[in-house]
């Protein structure tokens, strides 16, 4: 059985939260959903969590006790101590307490929070409580993981010990899907989707998406924008532009677009399908 | 010229914390500097020093080449995270309301003059980070802080972001921006690290990478290969298939060996992602 989203259709209202996406979670491997802010990634997570109704398509998940969720706010008990949400999602899983115990004290050491037991989940730093939060999804060993943004915000220390631990799932055999706004951290991931406004806008390996970019992509080194029709935007102090037919003007140097690249050339690539 | 702002071995005490400790930074004309470091760093006190908003117990920390002061904050455009706008009002009341504190009257820029007529509270992030863009730029600041000023939107809508600030720079401004988001200190052009209160690297992102490196492991089965190097307690960053470890190749091969694990075994440059969690673990550069 493939767990995931099938052409699945999401409305709020009269709007379409998401409009046919298709998302596999599978075995063994780190999807990403990668997008801005209202791109749609939680809807989309939610949708495969069946947590939001679908207006269209179909969707396939394990069975509850067997998903690990950490929504894109909270998912900790801030009046508890660290230990006491450990305990407390432990029995809500009835997981037993000797085997609760080891389990705890593994997660805390692997996640860094080792030391800070007895604090208040509320008291923590807003790095330690996405952590906490993604402790207490793993408790439970579930064979889907879905972590909306378990990342934003945090600093780069946190954020490593974070994707140890999810790449850690991933390679005991969990179906994992994270969602971040991070184009570096799209990069960790076996499969990833870009999302715009509920679309899927390109999909597949890191390494198939900078392959499927269209036209070419050239840079320029000048501090003002490149004029003529041909999309441009800055990296550092080099202008990129990109020439959907190939024909990069006379002044721009080829070059090997990277993932980061790539995912700006799908964007204006849709942005410029819509009619924009 | 002297700097637009400098801290000149900048010490904050607060009772028996240390949280800035003789700290040098300089923003210059033209320039984009990016201030990194784990919360708590001291990047935060370090930035108050140079607004005049704490006073440095040690240390000289001047704006403008001056004490800091009412006057001299006036020269300075400041974005925080939550961009600090007014929801309820649109895009255009905002942006007469800003104009009208710094007693000047202009016409909306082109950048957000589309979105004139809307809520503020009913835009994208990426639009809602321009129009607060904007406002910061209305008076033409001669140094602007921006605290995080691409997180949360699309890599399109980050790009349009960057290209507003890098305008802003050429046209003559200092940029300092603070930000733990790697993706923002590689379009700077010179980056201070902090750990603890202190600068431990400053450079470009070449210089404070300098010659880390790390170890790409690629296998059949990188499962299995994952598992055994993070029981051997390495913290393996999975790159797809491919593992990029911190460590050195000969204590990496030893490990697969053991394990009878048949993988290409590559030293690759660390990215500054990897090597500012080096840096602020406190490893030295191989």
């Amino acid at each position: 059985m493939t767990w995931g989203l099938f052409s699945a259709s999401v409305r709020f209202g009269g709007r379409a939260a998401l409009d046919g996406l298709s998302l596999v979670a599978a075995r063994s491997q780190v999807t990403v959903l990668i997008g801005g802010d209202g791109a749609g990634k939680s809807t989309a997570l939610r949708a495969l969590l069946g947590l939001v109704p679908l207006a269209g398509g179909d969707v396939s998940r394990p069975g509850k006790t067997e998903i690990g969720y950490v929504p894109a706010f909270g998912g900790i008990y801030p009046d508890l101590t660290v230990a006491e949400n450990l305990a407390f999602s432990g029995r809500a899983f009835e997981i037993a307490s000797h085997d609760l115990t080891d389990r705890s004290t593994q997660i805390l050491e692997r996640i860094g929070l080792d030391g800070v037991e007895h604090r208040l989940g509320g008291h923590l730093s807003g790095g330690m409580q996405r952590k906490l939060a993604v402790a207490l999804a793993l408790l439970h060993r579930p064979r889907l993981l879905v972590l909306d943004e378990p990342t934003t915000g945090i600093d780069p220390v946190s954020r490593a010990q974070l994707w140890r631990v999810i790449s850690g799932e991933a390679a005991s055999g969990t179906a994992v899907v994270v969602s971040t706004t991070y184009v570096n951290e799209a990069q960790r991931a076996h499969a990833v989707t870009l999302l715009d406004r509920g679309h899927a806008i390109v999909a597949g390996s890191p390494d198939e998406v900078i392959a499927a970019i269209p036209g070419a992509v050239g840079a320029l080194r000048q501090s003002t924008q490149p004029s003529g029709p041909d999309p441009s935007w800055l990296r550092g102090r080099t202008w990129r532009i990109w020439a959907p037919d190939a024909h990069l003007p006379p002044e721009a140097q080829a070059i090997q677009p990277d993932f980061n690249d790539a995912v700006i050339v799908a964007e204006l690539d849709h942005d410029v399908m819509r009619g924009r | 010229m002297g700097h637009l702002a400098q801290a000149h071995s900048v010490t904050v005490r607060f009772g028996a914390v240390t949280a800035v400790d003789s700290a040098d930074l300089a923003v210059d004309a033209g320039e984009v500097i990016g201030l990194l470091g784990a919360n708590g760093a001291g990047k935060t006190t370090l930035l108050l020093s140079l607004l005049g908003l704490v006073r440095p117990s040690a240390g000289a920390a001047l704006l403008f080449g001056g004490a800091p002061s009412t006057v001299s904050r006036r020269r300075v455009g400041y974005v925080p995270q939550t961009l600090g706008l007014y929801n309820d009002m649109t895009v255009e009341e905002n942006w007469t309301f800003t104009c009208r504190a710094f007693k000047q009257r202009r016409p909306i820029p082109a950048t957000i003059a589309d979105a004139a007529g809307e809520l503020v509270r009913d835009l994208p992030l990426g639009l809602q980070r321009r129009v607060a863009f904007a406002a910061a730029f209305s008076h033409d600041p001669e140094l602007l802080v921006l605290d995080e000023p691409t997180s949360g939107v699309s890599p399109l809508s980050a790009a349009r972001l960057w290209a507003d600030i890098r305008a802003a720079a050429n046209a003559g401004s200092g940029v300092l921006v603070t930000t733990h988001n790697m993706e923002e200190a590689e379009q700077c052009d010179h980056l201070v690290v902090m750990v603890e209160g202190k600068v431990v690297a400053h450079g470009d992102a070449e210089a404070v990478i300098g010659r880390r490196a790390v170890v790409e492991v690629r296998c059949a089965d990188w499962r299995r290969a994952y598992q055994v190097l993070d029981a051997a307690g390495y913290v393996v960053q999975a790159k797809g298939t491919t593992l990029r470890v911190p460590a050195p190749r000969l204590e990496v091969e030893r490990v697969l060996d053991d394990a009878i694990i048949e993988a290409r075994v590559d030293v690759a440059p660390a990215n500054l992602e990897e090597a500012f969690v080096a840096i602020v673990s406190g490893a030295s550069p191989s």
